[in-house]
């Protein structure tokens, strides 16, 4: 039987290699972390790292995830840097409804373990698969600028 | 702790987490999963339904399964649950298809033959449908002073026309009914737990012994989970009733863009008489398209017309509005509520009688400006201090320095808009209709509970509204407690709407907490209860649209900022300055981020947010071909506050919510026409909208 990690677990994959890998986190696994809003690769909310690299869910066939290590938001959350972003969203007040915070909060990480500075412009070209319909973005660039001059 | 202390958002942490539970992310014992049998077309009678044999697992809900009335009620009862005969729109729900496994319930929807016979008369656009009589739902008219009597030297008459707007709340909408131990208990996303429970006993005959709402955890709403959310209600709860188990009805992305409410599309008619640059009189009319049902389009209709004339004194006017049916989606709540229809028409107006008469358009606006004392346009009066001078003072101010660099560069352009926002219901709403309840309870342990029907949906509610308890109590925030709105727990202090959270309810909270104050050392439970009492200053006939249309104004000054591609007409806003007024803001933070976000959809509004339907069908149903604005899009925000305390709101706070949305499509189109430098009559301005605007120019000369 084929496997893949998500988070701590190995996790058997499906017969039906073109299940979404959202479908088996939410529905299989019941890791509802992980969201799900435009159903087609465009809004980010289900964001999650294979390989941590940063991948929308709903796109992946979960059988081309075999042998690969997924990780959600669950498990993201134990890290030390979720921590930080964690502490740079609540301050910034960069959540609103919610649904898409753990998204843009791996979008975040993703730009963040690069280690180095970004402009402005370089932090919206990063949430830029990552919609909001909530804050205007203002404050997510905020949270994300205050985690960069950590970085300084 | 003190109103002014800054706090930090009680839901964030669980919400950053993923641990926050929205409605998809349930599951109860035994639950079934339902999916909508739609209509495949907008105006038919239903001859027959031919389903395939029931394989095991697989339940048909239908009218025939409804309790008592198949009727949603919401403001009239016309719209049925399950509709069993006639078809008004297209989409419109016939059936839930209801199983444990969705494969196996959408496979035997395909085999589903649904026999229509097509009626001849459908209505898909809105000036076609308004000519047939019978087709005009509601008709109001405001009339003040004489038009017939003034002098003038020139007029401006102007059509406007907005589109359709989707709420595009990241988390669809979704509703899970169960029946336990004889109680129907619906669950869901949603902004008004109370119109879903007076839906249900409608429907059921019910009381509410056997009726419980309660909000999940609501992932955005912005109006598009006001009165929707009855008419899945009550789809769930028919549903769970028949089968005795658990039904979760999640509407896929596709379904809800296409089919669940959104902004009424308008055409607007502006007329305006001028003598020695200023406004005589005005005449406006405003059709709203209701689509198949009515909705509550009449209530918008009457925001639409009751803001008509906006942060200016007009004395002569006559405002029309009607709401048409059509054979379209029906539309509905989407914050600003018929205002970011009226109030686009008005400030655009405004910029163009302002360039007719070779004025600024700020010092125009400013010249008809209301102030404390004057009318307003249904003959009441603005009772309270109106600083519109100080907000256009300091937004022109915050803007200038870039202004005056660059005022002759070709393809750049500014453009302003000024704009009230009337918080809580319209007229005597509150009182003749709502009759708020809060409770507000100390508990044994010494916690308080606040106990109201008004949810967290993003906006910050739990928040605003813990701080106006604590800071009225004098205890740290931390010992106010926030009961999740269950109708079975909390008294129904109205719905979720209107920009009247924290600046209704919450000064009810203050009120409760006042009392409550001289008990909070006491052993035991104390449970203060108030109830909302109207204002002796408001006046307000229903029947004549006389009086005081709201409680209180909320204001804002705004400039926008735009550079315009003249290459590819594309539009880039770089910058949007804003001074609002909103009494005293209960948190600065949460209120920013209120204003950024109503902001950006003003700015999805005005420049990318197209969406037509055809045949009664909405074209652009999914992420990719309705785009919102993403991070790219968003220019530099200036928010700056003057602080107005209105006497009757919780530490003189006002409404928010709204307020930040409706100017800023006017500003942003006049921004555009200051670059290209032709008028524009429509929404959202696109690249195409330019072009044709300046094509028919470059032709006409």
């Amino acid at each position: 039987m084929e496997k893949f990690k998500l988070n701590t677990q190995e996790v058997e994959v499906p017969k039906d290699l073109t299940r979404r890998l959202l479908d088996v986190i939410r529905v299989d696994q019941g890791l509802t972390g992980t969201k799900e809003s435009c159903q087609e690769g465009e809004c980010g909310a289900c964001m999650v790292l294979i390989d941590d690299e940063i991948y929308n869910s709903c796109l992946v066939p979960v059988g081309n995830v075999i042998g690969k290590s997924v990780e959600t938001i669950e498990q993201f959350k134990e890290r030390e840097i979720y921590k930080r972003i964690e502490e740079a969203f609540v301050k910034a007040g960069a959540v609103q409804c919610g649904f898409c915070t753990p998204g843009m909060v791996m979008a975040t990480y993703a730009l963040l373990k690069t280690g180095e500075k970004h402009s402005l412009e370089d932090v919206k070209l990063a949430l830029s698969g990552n919609l909001c319909r909530c804050t205007g973005y203002q404050t997510i660039f905020k949270a994300v600028q205050l985690l960069q001059e950590e970085v300084e | 702790m003190k109103i002014t202390d800054s706090v930090e958002r009680i839901d964030s942490r669980a919400k950053i987490r993923g641990m926050a539970k929205y409605i998809e992310d349930k599951v109860y014992p035994e639950m079934l999963y339902a999916k909508t049998l739609r209509s495949d077309h907008a105006r038919a009678r239903i001859n027959q339904i031919k389903y395939p044999e029931c394989p095991q697992g697989i339940y048909v809900i239908d009218s025939k399964d409804v309790i008592l009335n198949n009727e949603v009620s919401m403001i009239d009862t016309a719209m049925p649950v399950f509709s069993n005969e006639t078809i008004y729109y297209a989409g419109e729900p016939i059936a839930l298809i209801v199983g444990s496994d969705k494969d196996a319930v959408l496979r035997y929807m395909e085999g589903i033959e649904i026999d229509y016979i097509l009626e001849e008369d459908p209505f898909f656009d809105l000036d076609t449908a308004s000519k047939v009589p019978s087709n005009i739902l509601t008709a109001h008219t405001i009339e003040k002073g004489n038009l017939n009597t003034i002098e003038y030297d020139f007029v401006l008459e102007e059509t406007f026309r907005t589109p359709y707007q989707e709420q595009l709340y990241m988390e669809k909408q979704g509703m899970i009914g169960r029946f336990e131990e004889g109680v129907i208990i619906v669950e869901g996303s949603m902004q008004c737990p109370y119109y879903i429970l007076n839906a249900l006993k409608h429907m059921t005959g019910w009381n509410e012994d056997r009726l419980r709402v309660i909000q999940a955890t609501t992932g955005g709403a912005f109006g598009g989970k006001e009165e929707y959310p009855s008419l899945l209600a009550c789809q769930v709860a028919t549903a769970a009733y028949k089968l005795k188990k658990p039904v979760q009805l999640i509407l896929d992305r596709r379904e809800d863009i296409a089919f669940s409410t959104k902004r009424h599309p308008a055409r607007i008619y502006v007329k305006s008489y001028v003598k020695n640059q200023k406004i005589q009189g005005m005449e406006m009319e405003i059709l709203l398209d209701a689509g198949g049902y009515l909705g509550l389009s009449d209530v918008v209709l009457q925001r639409a017309l009751l803001t008509m004339t906006g942060a200016y004194k007009v004395d002569h006017l006559r405002i029309e509005g009607k709401t048409v049916r059509t054979n379209n989606v029906f539309t509905g709540a989407f914050r600003g509520f018929g205002a970011p229809q009226s109030l686009y028409a008005l400030e655009l107006h405004m910029t163009h009688l302002a360039n007719r008469l070779n004025l600024d358009p700020m010092t125009f606006r400013e010249n008809h400006f209301v102030v404390e004392g004057d009318p307003t346009s249904t003959e009441g009066i603005f009772h309270e201090h109106i600083p519109l001078h100080e907000l256009s003072d300091k937004c022109r101010k915050l803007a200038e320095a870039n202004m005056a660099s660059e005022k002759k560069q070709k393809w750049v352009g500014y453009g302003v808009a000024v704009v009230p926002h009337g918080g809580g219901f319209t007229g005597d709403g509150e009182a003749a209709h709502i009759k708020a309840v809060v409770h507000l309870r100390k508990e044994a342990d010494g916690m308080v509970t606040i106990l109201v029907s008004n949810v967290e949906m993003g906006q910050g509610a739990i928040t605003a509204l813990s701080k106006i308890v604590a800071s009225a109590l004098e205890i740290p925030i931390s010992r106010v407690k926030y009961e999740i709105p269950d109708t079975s727990k909390v008294p129904d202090s109205g719905p979720t709407v209107a920009s009247r959270t924290t600046m209704v309810v919450g000064a009810l909270l203050y009120r409760a907490a006042l009392d409550l104050k001289p008990h909070l050392q006491e052993l035991g439970t104390y449970t203060a209860v108030e109830s909302y009492k109207k204002p002796d200053y408001v006046v307000w006939d229903q029947e004549t649209f006389k009086g005081n249309a709201y409680l209180a104004y909320s204001w804002v000054a705004l400039i926008a900022r735009v550079e315009v591609n003249p290459l590819t007409y594309e539009v880039k806003c770089t910058h949007i300055w804003s001074c609002y007024d909103v009494g005293r803001p209960i948190d600065e933070q949460m209120s920013e981020g209120q204003a950024h976000g109503g902001m950006i959809q003003g700015l999805g509004y005005a420049l990318m947010e197209h969406m037509t339907s055809k045949g009664g069908f909405i074209e652009q149903f999914a992420f990719s071909s309705y785009p919102i604005p993403t991070p790219m899009d968003i220019p530099e925000m200036t928010v700056e506050w003057v602080i107005n305390p209105y006497e009757d709101g919780p530490f003189g706070a006002k409404a928010v919510g709204e307020l930040t949305l409706v100017g800023v499509a006017p500003a942003i189109s006049a921004a555009i026409e200051d670059a290209i430098g032709h008028e524009t009559f429509t929404i959202p301005v696109t690249p195409e909208i330019i072009e044709r605007t300046l094509s028919v120019w470059k032709n006409s000369n």
